[in-house]
């Protein structure tokens, strides 16, 4: 069926894939007809798609290390953007990101702004230069291009710290998924989650993670694109809900000043019977609610956050060219677009269905003995994701007393608006295939660095091949079930970890990676104290905020980012300046490096 | 002045010129979301502030990148460091 090689069959391989997948969704709306259960329903969904990543990731099997560390440098330009996508879009971009635009508004949409921008930044600063560079893992640029082992150290520490506080919420998300869909105890579903990771990425590395990631970008934008449009036009809000609810944003605002929202207040008393997680609706829909500074600094810290996360740089490591890689980073960003400019979209029909009394949805201002009885109203309150309460006794439902959890605008929906369970089996699959294309990329990010850059390079520089990748492949294994077990203890939310993760890195990372390109004078004293310093600085202020503490200039512990940048670039740039200028060979590196074509600065095999 | 200096000046400025409109776009507004939001520029009928943060930001990123591409092809092209197709 596909003669020549894998790379010149791709649109094929995978229009093929896209196809089937559609026909498999189909296949499932028709036996919901013919009378399968629900659950039945969602089992099949996310078993099968698994079971296709998980032969994806067995036939891309290698026993090469530039195919386990960067897919062969082989992957076109759209794909990787796909893969890229994948990679990026978390359980919590999927799950969670509508939710926080529905509770928070305004303030929330500070992550969508530096989720996107930080792209800019990945393009024009580094991706095209680390490309150029040839280097398997962030921390083998930081190593290579300031020398020493310290700066490879200091790399590999900061690279673990933010991609570790990140992969436990991942490894969260899926385990939550699969706890629901499968209908099995959360404690054992993180394992199962975490099984399917591995086999996703332990044979092949980066090529089975890349083509991985690709079929699991097509699962999660179908999943998260067909029920925003099935749900806006039915109920009549627009054909194409992204240019077409305004109408509908204007009628939230009414409603909002007509139920009082802001102006009735729910007794701290009321408050602590709702159950811990869920919300009510307090913020406006559309109004700019928070201060010009607390957008700004958190979509600051998002955006250099994203240009110094190692499990995103590397994916620009795969390109075939230095000029693929820069549009590569174009193609990432509209895939990601694709999805983020719809999850206000979700958010607003969401709002509109459970508000409007003209809605044969709209529960506000019924009864609340009606509300009970509502069947998705029963299974979403089982599941911990909704409740009502008659604070004020008087029988009917009103805004302030309307519960809900995070989760539920994406996964409740389709179910509330009326759509057919196959769609909710669909999201599933959905948010299964984000939060484990996430943790691929994360726990590869750090097995790498450890096996490359700390076994390899420092430890044991001589170890043959195979012995590097089986060591590579024990991390893997070592470092997702740590991963799990912490997962497993719950003690975060998903959504704060990953902002942690992003203030981490651009504290340790940022200033060191932008400045080993675009400053010829930085050197490796300089770099060692600008990691190690922006680290320490920001997770002291983090701790600090925690305990407490008053904190300065408004910054948060959701932006202590900014904190630790700033040191790390001050300290950076001080001991550079006080320390000896890098030798030349270094400095031939650098203007090596700022020039696209050639050779690799690194060779092929390293 | 070598024909790589000349080519790392060129890359700068188109920097310069893609992290300030990056600035306006990501940053800059930002300050002025409360007026932006009162404003009569209303695309497709959103509030400006609105609209900003759910598309218009978003897709000025997208479009910027692929012009910063193809700004910088055009650079290195000038100055023969293309890359072979084949590469």
């Amino acid at each position: 069926m596909f003669k020549g090689k894998f790379i010149d069959n791709l649109p094929k391989i995978y229009g093929t894939y896209t196809g089937g997948f559609l026909v498999f969704i189909i296949l499932m709306a028709i036996a919901e007809q013919a009378g399968m259960s629900a659950k039945l329903i969602g089992i099949f969904f996310v078993a099968f798609t698994v079971l296709i990543y998980a032969l994806i990731g067995y036939l891309s099997r290698t026993l090469q290390v530039d195919a386990y560390y960067v897919a062969g440098r082989q992957v076109p330009t759209v794909f990787n953007g796909m893969a890229t996508a994948a990679d990026w879009m978390s359980g919590a971009s999927f799950v969670a990101m509508a939710g926080g635009i529905y509770f928070k508004g305004y303030g929330y949409m500070a992550l969508l702004v530096g989720w996107t921008g930080g792209y800019v930044l990945v393009a024009s600063l580094l991706a095209p230069y680390l490309r150029k560079f040839g280097c398997y893992t962030v921390p083998d640029f930081i190593g290579t291009r300031y020398g020493g082992n310290a700066a490879r150290l200091c790399a590999v520490l900061v690279l673990t710290v933010a991609s570790f506080t990140y992969v436990t919420a991942q490894i969260n998300a899926t385990g939550t998924i699969a706890s629901v869909a499968l209908d099995i105890p959360f404690g054992i579903a993180v394992y199962v989650g975490l099984a399917s990771i591995l086999m996703c990425s332990m044979l092949g590395g980066m090529r089975a993670v890349t083509w991985t990631q690709v079929a699991q970008y097509i699962v999660l934008i179908i999943a998260y694109l067909l029920p925003v449009f099935w749900i806006s036009n039915k109920l009549g809000a627009g054909v194409f809900p992204h240019f077409m609810l305004a109408d509908e944003v204007a009628r939230i605002a009414e409603l909002e000043s007509q139920f009082g929202l802001g102006t009735v207040k729910n007794s701290a008393a009321d408050l602590a019977t709702v159950p811990k997680g869920l919300a009510g609706i307090t913020k406006a829909h559309s109004d700019v609610n928070t201060t010009p500074w607390k957008f700004i600094s958190l979509a600051v810290c998002m955006m250099a956050g994203t240009a110094s996360l190692p499990h995103v740089m590397m994916r620009y490591f795969t390109t075939p060219s230095v000029k693929s890689a820069r549009r590569s980073v174009g193609w990432s960003l509209f895939f990601i677009f694709l999805l983020y400019s719809s999850a206000p979209m979700l958010a607003t029909l969401s709002k509109l269905s459970l508000m409007d009394p003209n809605l044969a949805t709209g529960i506000i201002g019924k009864s609340i003995a009606d509300v009970q009885a509502l069947d998705w109203y029963q299974n979403w309150n089982q599941a911990n994701l909704m409740f009502v309460s008659d604070f004020n006794g008087n029988g009917t439902l009103e805004l302030n007393e309307f519960f809900m959890g995070g989760k539920a605008v994406v996964l409740a929906t389709p179910e509330i608006a009326g759509l057919p369970y196959v769609i909710s089996g669909l999201v599933a699959a959905g948010g299964m295939a984000a939060a484990m294309s996430t943790a691929d990329g994360l726990v590869l990010a750090i097995a790498n660095a450890l096996s490359h850059d700390l076994y390899y390079k420092i430890i044991d520089p001589k170890a043959e091949t195979a012995k590097r990748l089986i060591v590579a492949r024990v991390l893997l294994v070592l470092i997702g079930f740590a991963g799990a077990t912490i997962a497993a203890l719950e003690i975060q939310g998903i959504l704060g970890s990953v902002i942690w993760a992003f203030d981490f890195a651009m504290s340790g990372l940022f200033f060191p990676l932008v400045l080993g390109v675009w400053w010829k004078r930085a050197n490796a004293q300089g770099a060692v104290a600008g990691m190690l310093l922006g680290l320490a600085s920001g997770t002291a202020y983090l701790i600090w905020v925690r305990t407490g503490g008053a904190g300065f200039w408004g910054v948060t512990q959701l932006t202590f980012g900014i904190v630790g940048s700033l040191v790390s670039l001050v300290s950076m740039v001080v001991v550079s300046l006080m320390t000896k200028a890098p030798d030349a060979a270094t400095q031939r590196m650098v203007d090596e490096v700022r020039v696209p074509s050639g050779k690799t600065v690194l060779g092929k095999q390293h | 002045m070598s024909k790589q200096q000349q080519h790392w000046e060129k890359t700068r400025g188109l920097l310069f010129v893609t992290l300030a409109i990056w600035f306006v776009f990501s940053i800059g507004i930002f300050f002025f979301g409360a007026e932006m939001q009162e404003s009569n520029i209303r695309p497709f009928g959103y509030p400006l502030t609105y609209w900003f943060t759910c598309q218009g930001s978003l897709g000025i990123f997208v479009i910027l990148i692929f012009w910063f591409a193809g700004r910088q092809e055009k650079i290195d092209e000038e100055f023969g460091y293309s890359e072979k197709e084949d590469d």
